[in-house]
């Protein structure tokens, strides 16, 4: 199944702690290029961090991030912007530039790393709007559109400088069945038409089953399971079939650590 | 006993700890210069935000000093028969206090917390973050602009407060109480000095005044807690201590200036 290519990331030994909380203890991770790579787990597992992190946007308190060979953390400011201006990001709640258009959000990178003519720069960004079906909505304010559409518009955003890999963070939750569905086709062929790496972080475990090559899934500070979505599907691990199959009981708890339920109740009001 | 001991001890530690992040965050904007003169747009669009925009409050404001202040002034002076003094009264009170100082309180009540609940709030929805994963330095395109237009401003706008309270205390002076107009504008003439007290009054004190309020505002601002409360937490922050340290500073330049 591995591509005989050097991953695009690679993260080794990751281990990541924010105050007392591991959120990390150890992870080995590899994201190959061309391909749609998950990242699956409950929430408040760290998934956003691995992105974080990936980004260059926080240090590990041990391992190593590699992207494209080079250890992010080892990078100074500038090399560090050269590496994301081949980076995109699509952030959960899209991140728009409140003060700017539509238009001048997807325009913005461009504006800020190139020197095109504003006649090749409009062209440029009306192939990206057109891509997300945004074209006509370019004159809007990000106040003016709804939850799906501002992450289309973000979605063009992070495609403007025509980057090597998209980090998708959380790009399903809160979307309408629609708009949900538009965003998987989106990423999907966003990742075939222009080789796009795409590491997708997600808990929507139908829709990235439906467009991922690959997934990870995150638990308990740890990597609890590898592999394609049937492989996953087909697992024999307790805590990856918790999570494929969205089922309350299981070894990841549902409750959040407490006193027994009675002895709770009983207790006197404070 | 301890544990009170040990809060003073953290407190202490986390004041000394925000003061030196302040200070690398000044340094940042300071290194941040120079990216300003490849874009002088975002500093246009930041002086009419920070300082056209402030001037509704600034003129009203101002008016109403001078006014009060000729009112006051004539109600002391005309006890000596020394009413035909006022405009010096009036234009020395603003030049080298009230001016510098009103001007920059109100500078930090509607500009300050404006500029820190903006930078907040982008923090807040991850624009902040967004615009670094576009390897476009947040400092560089958001804070160093905010920060020159609030220096550049607030000169300007006690340099407009203190004429406009001089026309308000003309106004009522001459205007309402019958002081003498040639005198009012005379012995404003004959004693109001360039450097005493236009420089070293309203100009050095109110470009002291803007940026230190620059400062905290845009500090505040991208030091805050990403959330709602966070972000109304750190605009109380930097209308408080912005005023705190006006007033403070007053003192000290006044101190070292004029004696």
């Amino acid at each position: 199944m591995r591509n005989p290519d050097p991953p695009i990331v690679c993260i080794r030994d990751l281990r990541f702690q924010r105050g007392a909380r591991l959120i990390f203890d150890g992870i080995d991770l590899d994201i190959q290029r061309g391909k749609v790579t998950a990242i699956l787990g409950p929430s408040g597992t760290g998934k956003t961090t691995l992105l974080r992190l990936i980004g260059g946007q926080l240090a590990p308190s041990g391992g190593s991030v590699l992207v494209e060979g080079q250890d992010v953390q080892q990078l100074g400011q500038s090399a560090l912007y050269t590496l994301r201006k081949r980076m995109g990001m699509l952030f959960q709640s899209g991140a728009l530039l409140t003060d700017l258009t539509v238009f001048e959000n997807v325009a913005f990178p461009l504006r800020e790393h190139t020197n095109l003519t504003p006649a090749l720069l409009r062209s440029l960004v009306l192939m990206k709007l057109e891509m997300v079906g945004l074209r006509g909505a370019r004159d809007l304010y990000p106040r003016e559109l709804s939850g799906g559409m501002a992450r289309r518009v973000a979605l063009a955003r992070a495609i403007a400088l025509d980057p090597n890999m998209i980090l998708y963070d959380e790009p399903f939750s809160g979307q309408d069945p629609i708009s949900m569905g538009i965003l998987v086709r989106l990423i999907r062929e966003l990742s075939d038409a222009l080789g796009l790496t795409s590491v997708l972080v997600s808990h929507d475990v139908a829709e990235t089953n439906s467009i991922a090559d690959y997934i990870y899934v995150l638990a308990g500070a740890k990597i609890v399971g590898v592999g394609t979505p049937a492989q996953l599907q087909a697992s024999s691990s307790p805590m990856v079939r918790q999570f494929m199959g969205g089922l309350a009981d299981g070894p990841v708890p549902f409750h959040f650590p407490a006193r027994g339920y009675l002895e709770d109740l009983l207790a006197p009001t404070p | 006993m301890t544990g009170l001991l040990a809060d003073l001890g953290r407190a202490s530690l986390g004041v000394c700890e925000r003061l030196g992040r302040g200070h690398l965050f000044l340094l940042q904007i300071f290194l941040g210069l120079p990216s300003l003169a490849r874009r002088p747009r975002l500093l246009m669009v930041q002086v009419w935000s920070v300082g056209v925009q402030s001037l509704l409050i600034i003129v009203v404001a101002g008016t109403f000093v001078g006014m009060v202040l000729a009112l006051q002034g004539y109600n002391t002076l005309v006890t000596f028969g020394a009413e035909q003094s006022l405009g010096v009264v009036v234009a020395k009170s603003l030049l080298r206090e009230l001016g510098p100082v009103i001007a920059a309180l109100l500078f930090a009540g509607r500009a300050g917390s404006a500029l820190t609940a903006e930078i907040g709030f982008m923090k807040a929805t991850e624009q902040l973050s967004a615009m670094e994963m576009m390897a476009v330095n947040p400092v560089h395109r958001i804070v160093v602009p905010r920060f020159v237009a609030g220096v550049t401003a607030m000169p300007l706008l006690a340099t407009i407060f203190t004429a406009v309270g001089i026309l308000g205390g003309h106004f009522c002076g001459v205007g309402l109480l019958g002081v003498d107009d040639g005198a009012f504008w005379s012995q404003m003439q004959a004693k109001v000095m360039l450097v005493d007290d236009v420089l070293n009054g309203v100009l050095i004190k109110s470009l002291v005044f803007g940026f230190v309020v620059s400062w905290i505002a845009v500090f505040e601002g991208y030091d805050a807690v990403p959330t709602s409360e966070g972000v109304s937490a750190a605009t109380t922050r930097t209308v408080v201590h912005s005023s705190l340290a006006i007033l403070a500073l007053d003192f000290i330049l006044t101190g070292l200036m004029f004696n």
